[in-house]
């Protein structure tokens, strides 16, 4: 491998300066109603070094996705900072990929023409950015999709083009908005594992927002547990599985026992998100009737 | 193996893609090329069956128009009158001859020609002003918070009525007509698109704006391509609404057009031309919807399965 002339040019790249080192400092998120001010998300602080792959979890409407949106430069926190690499975010750039829940593709866009369209931006010529392009979808498997239309892929193939576009541009970190949450659990299985393969091949530093513990522990080298209203961090647990991990892995003792941890922490989130704790005597005695049918039973 | 020229940032990420270990295979299986087609005949009978139920319905349809036209023919020819009269209404057969008889004039063909000018310049005006309007609208709030209510109150009245005040404004009969021309299809166009705007995905825009883009490349990439699908709705509700406006001003004031032909076709008690002009009229409102819906499809390549 030593004499292989492209993992020598690999060595020149230069790797002095770590690359992609997020770091979130007392962010808080408000925003005025009639009632006054609301705390959307309030003193968060977290980091993200170098190559690391960290997720933040927690229940729908804790501020996750805020605070990804911050990373992006689409929104300014109210109070605290965002830095990556020391630079504060000053609204969105291409160097930090970002991959959304709903895959996000220009519809009127082949997959090869959404792919080169960061390096368009970049003002890559036509013959670098096909090449580029096609060196990056031949690598994840969709050559013969190049000249479709997202209308046409499935869920799985528009989320890789979705990395894929996002990666193009070469980025310095990966910010992922729940990025597997509308696929199959067989289909999240392997993206999840496509993704793992990409990060540990790039060493680009990922930031991955998810509801979904068994996908944060699987990913990870860290999770952030968020707490619900306003957002906040709770708890910071670390992943100390070896890598590769295999989707086996769910069923080992430690996964186990970080699942029963995560999900501990999680479900008082969860509950406080929806608004207390079920009161299973709150229906008693009380006949539900649906369509002629006694629901009180199941209740 | 190196691909020569790539810039610098992202160089590094391909190569050690490409450079990765066999261990931790990222290529997915891509499924087997097809086997050979089926020969002619038999996709040629395969076409029949997948299509039989869109045949029947066309052999039908045409029974029905020709059902039609012999229902004219018999109420026509035998003056039929019940309360409804048809004693003056033309037969098939002598619009026939009205029609063989103008077209070997080649009168006709001038009024033909001069709707058909009337309609491209009023329509192309319209589309030209309300697309750009539109889109503006959509994007900028200062805009909308001007252009929205004005447009709002001019809306609702019919091109028609824009008639006198049309006149009165413009030197020549010809330019209220162009006039009443653009402002019939300028409403359904510029509505439409605003509301292509309102649909668009912000995903789709921040998306774009994460990728590198600039202002003027998410207007360009992002609100116009989203919006297309939208904008031709409105271009061809436009175009109908561009024909109802010109052959009513035609009808009014004017000297050429089909519109002016089908009113004098009445006044010279010329009555088979009567309908040789709405005819017309049909044919060509029919001939220019299609041609709006054929560049649609032309335009927007990725909606084809639609």
């Amino acid at each position: 491998m030593i004499d292989d002339p492209v993992s020598m040019s690999v060595d020149q790249t230069p790797t002095e300066q770590p690359r992609g080192h997020i770091r979130v400092e007392g962010f808080g998120l408000r925003y005025p109603t009639l009632e006054g001010e609301v705390e959307a998300v309030h003193n968060v602080s977290l980091h993200v070094r170098p190559g690391e792959f960290v997720s933040i979890l927690g229940p729908s409407g804790c501020g996750k996705s805020t605070l990804l949106n911050a990373l992006a430069g689409f929104l300014t926190p109210s109070s605290g900072s965002v830095t990556v690499d020391d630079e504060p975010i000053r609204g969105p750039g291409a160097d930090r990929g970002m991959i959304f829940q709903h895959y996000s593709l220009f519809p009127w866009m082949t997959v090869r023409q959404n792919v080169e369209f960061g390096l368009k931006m970049k003002g890559k010529d036509r013959s670098t950015r096909a090449l580029a392009a096609r060196t990056l979808l031949g690598l994840t498997g969709l050559s013969d999709f190049e000249d479709q239309y997202p209308d046409r892929l499935s869920g799985g193939m528009k989320q890789r083009v979705g990395i894929v576009r996002a990666l193009a541009t070469g980025p310095r970190i990966l910010l992922l908005d729940e990025p597997f949450g509308a696929l199959d659990a067989q289909t999240r299985l392997i993206m999840q594992q496509i993704l793992t393969n990409i990060w540990q091949q790039l060493k680009i530093s990922v930031l991955f927002v998810t509801h979904d513990i068994d996908e944060a522990i699987f990913l990870s080298d860290r999770v952030y547990v968020m707490s619900a209203k306003p957002g906040g961090i709770k708890a910071e647990v670390r992943i100390e599985l070896d890598r590769p991990r295999e989707p086996s892995i769910s069923n080992t003792a430690e996964f186990v026992a970080l699942r029963a941890r995560l999900m501990q922490l999680i479900r008082e989130e969860s509950l406080k998100a929806l608004g207390g704790e079920l009161n299973a005597d709150a229906l008693k005695g009380v006949s539900i009737n649906l369509a002629g049918r006694d629901f009180s039973q199941i209740v | 193996m190196k691909p020569a020229g790539l810039p610098r940032d992202w160089q590094a990420d391909v190569v050690v893609l490409a450079n990765r270990t066999p261990a931790e295979p990222l290529t997915i299986e891509t499924p087997p090329p097809p086997p050979p087609g089926p020969t002619l005949a038999v996709r040629a009978r395969r076409w029949l069956d997948l299509n039989r139920q869109r045949l029947i319905d066309t052999v039908i349809g045409a029974g029905a128009v020709l059902v039609a036209l012999i229902g004219w023919h018999l109420l026509s020819a035998n003056h039929v009158d019940l309360y409804v009269r048809f004693e003056n209404v033309p037969s098939p057969g002598q619009v026939l001859d009205a029609t063989s008889r103008q077209f070997s004039s080649g009168a006709f063909l001038v009024h033909v020609l001069a709707s058909c000018r009337r309609i491209f310049i009023g329509f192309a005006l319209a589309a030209l002003v309300a697309i750009p309007t539109g889109l503006v609208m959509g994007r900028y709030r200062l805009a909308r918070a001007i252009v929205f209510p004005l447009a709002e109150i001019f809306r609702p009245i019919p091109a028609i009525a824009w008639v006198p005040i049309s006149i009165m404004l413009w030197p020549t009969s010809e330019e209220s007509i162009l006039f009443i021309t653009f402002i019939g299809s300028f409403f359904p166009i510029l509505v439409n698109t605003l509301h292509g705007v309102d649909a668009i995905d912000p995903v789709l825009v921040r998306a774009a704006r994460c990728l590198g883009a600039g202002e003027i490349t998410i207007f360009r990439e992002v609100y116009l391509q989203s919006a297309l699908p939208q904008i031709f709705t409105g271009l061809t509700v436009g175009m109908g609404v561009a024909w109802i406006s010109l052959i009513a001003a035609e009808m009014i004031s004017g000297q050429y057009g089909i519109g002016y032909f089908t009113w004098q076709a009445y006044s010279l008690v010329d009555y088979p031309n009567i309908v040789l002009g709405m005819i017309s009229i049909g044919a060509l409102g029919l001939f220019s919807s299609g041609l709006i819906r054929f560049l649609g499809k032309l335009l927007m390549p990725w909606r084809a399965g639609r």
